[in-house]
């Protein structure tokens, strides 16, 4: 069942819809809430979870079941990530890259041959896959990409270097976007290749259980075959679209998440005799967040039906993200306020998510640019470019 | 093997229950319903039941046309068969146990699985009054559940301790929480359950056993004892908290 429901929103949802959102809602209660601290305190990723992540069927949740696809449609992708970021945003990091950044660009660029060789085996977790777009120096301006592949003898020589790739070190597979005749063009990459290397960024504050890399590519031999039919930044674009309309979604799980614990505790911790939710600060903070929560479940809930029906523009899915994300590191940052100290416990899920979302605020395109995206839509002056 | 399981919608625990205007039954505004938590288990072993000795597995609930919602989380979960027998806007335990009894009769199961009691009601009936009425034998409160050839072996929770009873097929048999963990219904199983059809029955009417008079929210109050610190409060603190919280 819906967590939070103010709107009774719950009602807008097919049956299908609202079980998948429950079948997810227990798999997050039972398998990802009671690891995840421990996997954020030492900065793993949990891989045991990736097979049940398979059975359960969340690689491949909007693609046709002949390739191992579940079928169903984005609404119910969204709800999924909702989910599962509600346990943590790394797991939902790595189902939207499995999703949104791999098999979709193989699914929708890739030939007959690319779809049966790969689909198959990354919706069952055999494979993993990442994405490789953004460069040490090149983050919200990908035009810029220095990453080239030459095309000779039949192959294609890559040369260069992607930073910030979330599942890099684990993945079998990446999709990597590289200009070729100054084109940006899409290559999948196998770990075994020549000259491909990764290397895990450690240190990190934030996401803490997902593994983030460095793809180095020195004259790497990648086989005609292993080119997407697509040419120039739409298709690393599209990609980032159906991340971003995901992440709408998930950064509900995350706000969802620090509401509930700031609301229970509020009503139980006792501070001049009383429960501090009966003091009208307190109020005021657990109704912002309350109200925020309801206007992007609305907003990705809009934004799903309007991808279900192929109407939805980029600009309406950047408004989503910008609004989403931003929405829910508010309400994680107040939810810390709300539990005082005892906010940076991690004996309480506010302050991982605090920190999770700093990275979901900026990756995926930032809230800034995501601005300048619907400013430009809307004034017809572009900002940045 | 060829199993049944009987289920109920029941409102979700988490819901605030409202007394409806005319005082007999809730207000169903805003409340939402889902599987009875203990009918999942008797899904789930009648799943395993499945996967283990072949047959089918059919889902059948006595309630109204709402009650699909169930019925596809049954179907999702892998039940091949789901039916509605839908009743009147009211009914009692006994018009329920009726018709599921008359339901079983016509495509006699070899094991009728359901939950140890509904949590709407919690009247406990129904597994009784089904075993009565069709002549089956009955295990309740099962937590664990052995199939050897037409012998059963279920060990039940009793006060202090597990009881080990043997039955044999068919039978019915109550499903109590510890008895499996309910798998989550695959996303593609999810949706290959949209295109199964879901069977409405009008249900045979029966003369009610039982009827409701009236149906109150219970006042929250707190029974609070102040004693003072003299050693003889002391000690009738000691022997309240021995005697009659039975908390030491």
């Amino acid at each position: 069942m819906q967590k939070i429901d103010y709107y009774n929103i719950d009602e807008l949802f097919t049956i299908e819809e609202k079980l998948i959102r429950d079948s997810v809602s227990d798999f997050c209660d039972r398998e990802i809430i009671p690891i995840i601290s421990e996997h954020y305190r030492n900065a793993t990723f949990p891989m045991g979870i990736i097979p049940k992540l398979a059975e359960l069927g969340l690689f491949g949740i909007t693609l046709p079941t002949e390739y191992g696809g579940s079928g169903a449609n984005y609404t119910s992708y969204g709800l999924a990530m909702q989910e599962l970021e509600r346990g943590d945003s790394a797991i939902r990091s790595f189902v939207s890259v499995q999703n949104s950044l791999v098999m979709y660009p193989i699914f929708t660029y890739g030939t007959e041959e690319q779809r049966k060789k790969w689909l198959p085996k990354l919706a069952k977790g055999e494979l993993i896959g990442c994405f490789g777009l953004t460069e040490p120096d090149y983050g919200s301006n990908p035009a810029g990409m220095i990453t080239t592949a030459k095309h000779a003898n039949g192959k294609f020589i890559l040369n260069g270097s992607k930073m910030w790739i979330t599942n890099g070190s684990i993945a079998d597979i990446a999709v990597v976007w590289a200009k070729i005749n100054d084109v940006v063009c899409g290559l999948i990459v196998e770990k075994d290749m020549r000259g491909f290397q990764t290397y895990e960024m450690k240190n990190k504050l934030s996401l803490r259980a997902s593994i983030t890399s460095e793809l180095i590519f020195q004259d790497v031999e990648v086989p005609e075959e292993n080119i997407l039919n697509v040419k120039g930044l739409k298709g690393p674009l599209s990609c980032l679209n159906q991340a971003r309309f995901g992440i709408s979604w998930g950064a509900i799980g995350s706000a969802i998440a620090v509401y509930e614990s700031a609301l229970n505790y509020a009503k139980t911790r006792i501070q001049f005799d009383k429960p501090i939710a009966s003091f009208q600060l307190i109020q005021e903070k657990l109704v912002w967040m309350l109200n925020e929560i309801t206007k992007a479940q609305l907003i990705a809930y809009r934004l799903g039906r309007l991808m279900d029906e192929k109407k939805a523009r980029p600009q309406q899915v950047s408004l989503a993200k910008r609004n989403n994300v931003r929405m829910a590191l508010d309400c994680a940052r107040i939810s810390r306020e709300i539990h005082g100290a005892n906010g940076i416990l991690d004996e309480y899920p506010v302050m991982r998510h605090a920190a999770n979302l700093e990275s979901v605020n900026t990756y995926e395109g930032t809230y800034d640019i995501h601005t300048l995206i619907i400013g430009e839509d809307i004034t017809g002056f572009s900002a940045f470019r | 093997m060829n199993v049944l399981i009987c289920i109920s919608r029941v409102p979700d625990t988490a819901t605030k229950i409202v007394v409806g205007s005319d005082g007999k039954t809730i207000d169903n505004q805003g409340v939402k319903f889902i599987i009875n938590p203990y009918d999942e288990y008797a899904i789930e072993e009648g799943l395993r039941i499945k996967e283990k000795f072949g047959g089918s597995v059919t889902a059948v609930t006595v309630g109204s046309e709402q009650s699909s919602d169930i019925l596809r989380t049954a179907l999702a979960m892998g039940v091949e068969k789901a039916t509605i027998i839908k009743a009147p806007e009211i009914f009692d335990s006994y018009f329920v146990a009726y018709n599921l009894a008359e339901y079983a009769k016509s495509i006699k199961p070899d094991i009728i699985l359901l939950g140890r009691q509904s949590v709407d009601f919690d009247s406990f009936q129904i597994p009784s009054l089904l075993a009565g009425l069709i002549d089956y034998n009955l295990v309740t409160v099962v937590s664990k559940l052995t199939i050897d050839a037409n012998k059963i072996i279920c060990e039940r929770d009793v006060e202090g301790g597990k009881e080990i009873v043997e039955t044999n097929l068919p039978c019915i048999i109550s499903a109590q929480k510890g008895l499996n963990e309910p798998r989550y219904p695959k996303l593609p199983d999810i949706m290959k359950a949209k295109s199964k059809p879901i069977e409405i029955l009008e249900a045979k009417p029966t003369d009610l056993k039982m009827e409701v008079i009236s149906m109150e929210i219970p006042m929250k109050q707190r029974i609070g004892k102040i004693l003072s610190d003299s050693d003889e409060d002391i000690n009738e603190l000691v022997r309240l908290l021995h005697e009659e919280a039975k908390v030491i």
